[in-house]
């Protein structure tokens, strides 16, 4: 589209259209998690955060990963934050202010972290856009392969450490 | 074979008259998802009834007959009733999740629809993950339910809300470990392809009975087990308990909202239905589902004969059965449910590596099948009788009597 200044505006195709939306949903609700003032709040928008993120998988054509995200953040994660909030009775009614004494540091850190990201954004040589991707169900089997393979010591020591917190949990609500 | 789903038909014809693509694509899916919703909407006003009048036959009642034929409109009275209340918002309640979790509620479930194969090649989309994808949008009901007993700021609505989400995570295990037995066996997610599997062909003749739920009874059993669960049906219904628990996290809620619970709430049993179906049952397979124009027909007869069995099943279970306690409830998960199916998955993925034909590892996962089960049910009962003898000791006569506080006085309380 030609604006009259001369300036070249494009016209996002339907695909781009849409994950702007996703990439908009996910950035506002990132916002609210630190900006909200009530800590519920914060965990509502972080379970939102996640949903855009695995919208974004659904754009990379990584369905399997979209859906794992779901499971296991939304799930798991946004559940237990949410029970620690509810479980600590001084911040489930009380409004909790987004700023610490600590809030110039991590400003700082937090500048540093992303221009740190943007610069290896910049410096990875990513893979050409339209190189042939495996067909989905065997991407999935591909991807347990390596699992049992590749990263198989990985695996079983998360699998160990998941173990141990499930021991040390039922140590902990035993009657004594 | 190679189910053509409706959606590639239809774009492709969409495009043929001249639309570009992304619009064809758009606008069928926009079509498949109305479909879909108002389904799921409308469908529930016919499970209510079904529910009513089921329970009501059990119970010697006749049940709603007043409204419409055989009382079928009786549940659209109800509807319009519950339009018309009060819409009550509770004092000091956290507006955004009190709003939120009724539709959060009923998104999560309506979601679900959209990978359920009705007939062949009507699938609102096929996904490669299906199978993971009805677990995963599983947490969105759990998270209404949290966030409903939270933002009602009533205490008992948030311990209703904890009870809630307890049951619903716990019973997921057992769920998701079934599923995995169907996954492990048919090597795919994808809803359509583990359908296509059940078929039977002899001569060349699609008999369309190679149900799933044949070969492994157990997993089936757990299945459905896990899904009344799930859907808070009995006896898991801790939500029901009107009386002693104030109908758990939904109770500060009124009017249209209520109704949106109860709707995800009916909704969800129907759906968890059509995937135990789907997984074990066969889907829309049945005898003559590949014949070329009234196969398709026949499968989404087939589908809703079955789908609509399994709920009339969850009914009668709802009719007959106490409901259990929740310490009950949680050790039936995770000491009956959860070992079961991890001895089942383990005995499967030994069997699939066997050196023999697929026919013999079907025989042998049969056996496994009832093997553990049989294991399972024999400990259950050694344990219940156990548990029957230490009952009836505690109210035999001298136990009582040794039990009772004496006073200084000698005489008994």
């Amino acid at each position: 589209m030609q604006l009259p200044l001369g300036v070249e505006v494009p016209i996002p195709t339907f695909e781009q259209f849409v994950f702007i939306q996703v990439a908009l949903l996910t950035a506002i609700a990132g916002l609210a998690v630190v900006t909200s003032r009530n800590l519920f709040h914060s965990a509502l928008a972080l379970t939102l955060t996640f949903f855009g993120v695995a919208g974004i998988y659904v754009f990379l054509e990584a369905e399997f990963l979209a859906v794992s995200q779901i499971l296991v953040y939304v799930g798991a994660i946004a559940m237990l934050i949410a029970f620690a909030i509810m479980l600590t009775r001084s911040m489930m009614y009380g409004r909790t202010s987004p700023l610490n004494n600590q809030w110039g540091k991590a400003s700082l850190f937090a500048v540093f972290f992303f221009a740190a990201l943007l610069a290896f954004a910049r410096a990875t040589p990513w893979p050409a856009a339209g190189e042939e991707v495996v067909a989905d169900e065997a991407l999935i089997a591909a991807l347990g392969r390596e699992f049992v393979t590749t990263y198989v010591i990985a695996f079983e020591v998360l699998g160990l450490l998941l173990l141990l917190a499930l021991v040390g949990a039922v140590m902990l609500a035993r009657d004594r | 074979m190679q189910v053509t789903q409706w959606s590639e038909a239809l774009s492709s014809w969409l495009m043929g008259l001249g639309l570009p693509g992304w619009a064809a694509i758009f606008l069928v899916y926009a079509v498949g998802s109305f479909i879909l919703i108002n389904y799921g909407m409308l469908s529930v006003l016919l499970l209510i009834w079904i529910t009513r009048k089921a329970i009501s036959r059990i119970q010697d009642r006749i049940g709603p007959n007043r409204v419409g034929k055989f009382g079928l409109l009786q549940t659209v009275a109800d509807a319009a009733k519950l339009l018309s209340k009060e819409d009550i918002t509770p004092y000091e309640a956290d507006k955004i999740a009190y709003n939120l979790s009724p539709v959060l509620a009923v998104t999560g479930v309506l979601m679900l629809l959209a990978v359920i194969p009705f007939a062949p090649g009507l699938t609102g989309v096929d996904l490669n993950v299906a199978a993971l994808y009805i677990v995963g949008l599983g947490s969105i009901g759990i998270m209404a339910a949290l966030m409903a007993g939270w933002g009602s700021n009533n205490k008992y609505a948030l311990l209703a809300g904890f009870r809630v989400v307890a049951q619903l995570l716990s019973y997921e295990i057992p769920l998701v470990l079934a599923i995995l037995t169907v996954v492990l066996l048919t090597g795919s997610m994808r809803f359509g392809h583990i359908v296509e599997l059940q078929s039977l062909h002899i001569f060349g003749f699609n008999l369309g009975l190679g149900w799933l739920g044949i070969v492994m009874p157990g997993a089936l059993i757990v299945f459905f087990v896990s899904s009344l669960a799930e859907a808070e049906l009995t006896p898991f219904d801790l939500l029901e308990a009107e009386s002693e628990l104030i109908a758990g996290f939904h109770i500060e809620y009124s009017g249209m909202k209520f109704a949106m619970f109860f709707l995800a709430q009916f909704l969800n049993a129907w759906i968890l239905a059509a995937v135990a179906v789907t997984l074990f049952l066969g889907g829309w397979q049945g005898p003559g589902v590949g014949l070329p124009v009234i196969g398709p027909i026949l499968g989404l007869g087939y589908f809703m004969l079955k789908t609509f069995g399994v709920y009339v099943l969850q009914q009668w279970i709802r009719g007959t059965f106490p409901r259990i306690r929740i310490d009950q409830m949680m050790y039936f998960a995770w000491k009956v449910l959860v070992p079961l199916m991890i001895g089942l998955i383990v005995a499967q993925a030994i069997i699939q590596k066997l050196p023999t034909p697929v026919a013999i590892q079907y025989v042998l996962i049969f056996i496994a099948n009832v093997g553990v089960m049989a294991v399972v049910t024999y400990i259950l009962q050694k344990y219940f009788r156990e548990e029957q003898m230490r009952t009836k000791r505690s109210f035999e006569p001298t136990s009582l009597i040794g039990g009772m506080q004496v006073s200084e006085k000698g005489t008994m309380y």
